[in-house]
């Protein structure tokens, strides 16, 4: 789950660290005040959305002079026109796709004094096992590009989960980041609270791009993404109300009300599919045969009949849906109770599109029975290969067999 | 031969008194008299559970007693997220030498915590978030479907639980049957890797060939082809064919799997399927053809 960047520097202040003086706008009629209670002689006004690289970023409505969706300002008249100029706008950036994003909220922040900027994010490290600083001091760049250019200058440092951030681990990182004097005392005290902060709230990306060093040398949290495990949210109330489902795709919002793992894609097979894996290759295995899936969708491992007759809703309601696969594999989960699912939602919405139907594992002969007691009009298949043909012949009238996809 | 689990293996339900927990113990009972022994919970020690057939395990409180009482050697979770990383300590601390957790949607920074105290245990993990092991005929613990085995000699490891079915029912359709099959899991942090798995069926006589099936996401595909082609060299090799799910996923976005992503550039299902064939591994395109695929490789 991803929140915003005024959301996170709030969290992060809680623990500690030294941000800016800031305030969030969420309406413009507001931006006046917030501006004016900021001291200046430097205001910064950013856009709010869940996507990085907003400083480089464009409105769709405003001409190709407009500024990005960053902008430092150095009155409160400038500061006022530049919210206003973005406040509801479109945001295109390298992250949001040519849809780009709506801003609904826009943050004001005093503008600092920098010296350097520095980049340092903590993740979980899948080849270690575990949590892990990455820091340059090429920041305020797009970090992806120094690491393929010049991974020379990213450095690595993996903490013990037993032990937390040390002062060995922070000295390692204030040396990688070239901190001295006062910044170096701040910064080495800051990677703790940054790690506390991660581990604390369950993080799963904590990025700061860029960390700064100011002209008087002292640290700040310029800017501040991050993301949490979805697994751990159950511990954690705070960070679920902090959810901004304008920041999602409506659809995706509702599955995630039935626990349902669903990604809406641009093609016109709908399918159903327990299990990532399977889900991913039922995908790919559309494609082999020459259509496109129109999403993606894992039921689970313990949907019920309730949970997979919203799933099959949540599928129709798309309108480039032209044909359905259901491709289920039952282990933990059992073929009858999908079966039943299936049933109730094809007649609760009186579904036109073909439907191809395959099932295989778990209970798999009392499923079968329950769909073809049905009435349904439903096209059996007998494994994935036929079921991609049946599915794909009966969205196009042909099957194309293309492997070099 | 098999690996990791065979006739001899004794288990320990840790949940077993919930609904899934029963469901899958039924099953594994009734697969070959796989030998589940007793199951634990903490308020119900000194009780009995009795499956819908009647038969009867002891419950303990702890897994220690369990262990201590009945000589397991193994011992498979069926508790919630939340309760999953305190369940796979207790076995480890009970000092037992598999330990398999099917559990889906644990956090993430359990399993980092877990992994550390596991590296330095005697203890193996297998998942969370997986499926479990077969050996046919032998030893079921997990989720697994036992219909669509056979015994044989394709040895089937993957990250995704259904996909491992498919590899499985295929290799018996096209008659090879399996040696054992195991599931390590999506999550990005996780107990066993297919490295781990990998090595124990190239040293496994009833191994003659191997099906791989990783997703996108991580490098862990990466590192199994670098192995394999170190393997190689040692003169450990075996017929391998390999699939690789999620090459029509769009980056960025997880794909149901808490690992199944392409982030960062990284992850992506061409370098790890180019990675695999340079290691030898056949790799099929589509998931459907993983059982005629491997006859093919092994007819020549």
């Amino acid at each position: 789950m991803n929140i915003h960047e005024h959301q996170a520097k709030k969290i992060l202040k809680e623990f500690g660290a030294p941000i800016a003086a800031g305030i969030a706008i969420t309406h413009l009629d507001e931006a006046k005040k917030a501006i004016a209670s900021l001291p200046g002689p430097v205001w910064v006004v950013k856009s709010q959305i869940h996507a990085g690289g907003r400083g480089k970023g464009w409105f769709k409505e405003l001409g190709d002079d407009a500024k990005g969706g960053v902008r430092v300002s150095f009155s409160v008249d400038e500061a006022l026109a530049n919210a206003k100029e973005m406040f509801g706008k479109t945001l295109v950036t390298k992250q949001t796709g040519p849809n780009g994003k709506t801003v609904n909220q826009l943050y004001v922040e005093a503008g600092a004094d920098i010296e350097r900027e520095l980049y340092l994010s903590i993740l979980v490290d899948r080849e270690t096992s575990k949590t892990s600083f990455v820091v340059s001091t090429e920041g305020g760049m797009d970090i992806e590009a120094v690491a393929r250019d010049t991974p020379e200058l990213i450095h690595s440092i993996g903490i013990s989960a037993s032990s937390g951030c040390t002062n060995l681990d922070a000295a390692k990182l204030a040396d990688a980041l070239t901190l001295t004097g006062v910044a170096r005392d701040q910064g080495m005290a800051l990677f703790k609270t940054l790690y506390n902060a991660f581990v604390g709230k369950d993080m799963s990306l904590l990025e700061i791009n860029p960390l700064i060093v100011t002209k008087s040398n002292e640290v700040q949290v310029l800017d501040a993404k991050v993301s949490f495990d979805g697994n751990a949210l159950f511990r954690h109330p705070d960070i679920m109300e902090l959810r901004d489902e304008t920041e999602q795709d409506k659809k995706e919002v509702e599955a995630s009300k039935y626990d349902l793992a669903y990604i809406a894609l641009d093609g016109e097979i709908g399918c159903m599919v327990n299990g990532a894996g399977l889900a991913m290759a039922t995908m790919d295995i559309i494609k082999l045969y020459g259509s496109k899936p129109a999403n993606f969708l894992d039921v689970g491992g313990s949907a019920t009949t309730e949970r997979v007759t919203a799933a099959f809703k949540i599928i129709t309601a798309d309108p480039n849906v032209k044909g359905i696969l259901v491709n289920i594999f039952g282990g933990i989960m059992r073929c009858d109770v999908i079966a039943e699912g299936v049933v109730q939602a094809a007649k609760d919405i009186n579904l036109k599109v073909p439907l191809v139907v395959r099932l295989e594992g778990t209970k798999v002969d009392e499923g079968k029975a329950i769909i073809n007691s049905s009435g349904l009009n439903v096209i059996a298949a007998n494994d994935l290969d036929d079921a991609a043909q049946k599915i794909v012949e009966a969205v196009k009238g042909m099957a194309h067999v293309n492997f070099n996809q | 031969m098999s690996i990791l689990i065979n006739k001899d293996t004794k288990i320990i339900v840790q949940g077993l008194t919930g609904k899934t927990g029963t469901f899958h113990t039924e099953q594994a009972l009734a697969y070959h008299g796989t030998q589940m022994v007793a199951g634990t919970h903490p308020k119900k020690g000194g009780q009995t559970w009795t499956s819908a057939d009647g038969q009867n395990l002891p419950l303990f409180s702890t897994v220690a007693e369990a262990k201590d009482r009945t000589g397991a050697n193994a011992s498979v979770i069926y508790v919630p997220p939340g309760s999953a990383a305190a369940a796979i300590q207790e076995s480890i601390d009970a000092g037992i030498e598999l330990i398999t957790c099917i559990t889906e949607g644990v956090p993430v920074m359990d399993m980092v915590q877990i992994k550390e105290t596991l590296k330095k245990s005697n203890s193996r993990l297998i998942g969370p978030n997986c499926p479990g092991l077969m050996t046919p005929d032998e030893c079921k613990i997990g989720i697994m479907p036992p219909s669509i085995f056979r015994r044989g000699s394709v040895g089937v490891l993957s990250r995704s639980g259904t996909l491992t079915y498919e590899a499985v029912y295929q290799t018996s359709m096209v008659g090879l049957g399996q040696s054992s099959a195991v599931g390590i899991g999506g999550d990005p942090v996780k107990g066993t890797e297919f490295i781990d798995v990998l090595e124990m069926f190239l040293a496994d006589e009833d191994t003659e060939s191997i099906i791989m099936i990783g997703e996108i996401g991580g490098s862990a595909e990466e590192d199994a082809a670098q192995f394999l082609i170190d393997e190689a060299k040692k003169g450990h090799e075996k017929p391998m064919v390999g699939f690789i799910a999620g090459r029509t996923s769009p980056p960025g976005r997880t794909m149901g799997h808490a690992g199944a992503v392409i982030s960062g550039g990284k992850g992506g299902a061409s370098e790890k399927i180019d990675a695999l064939e340079a290691a030898g591994v056949r790799v099929s395109a589509s998931p459907a053809q993983l059982g005629v695929t491997l006859l093919d490789l092994l007819n020549g």
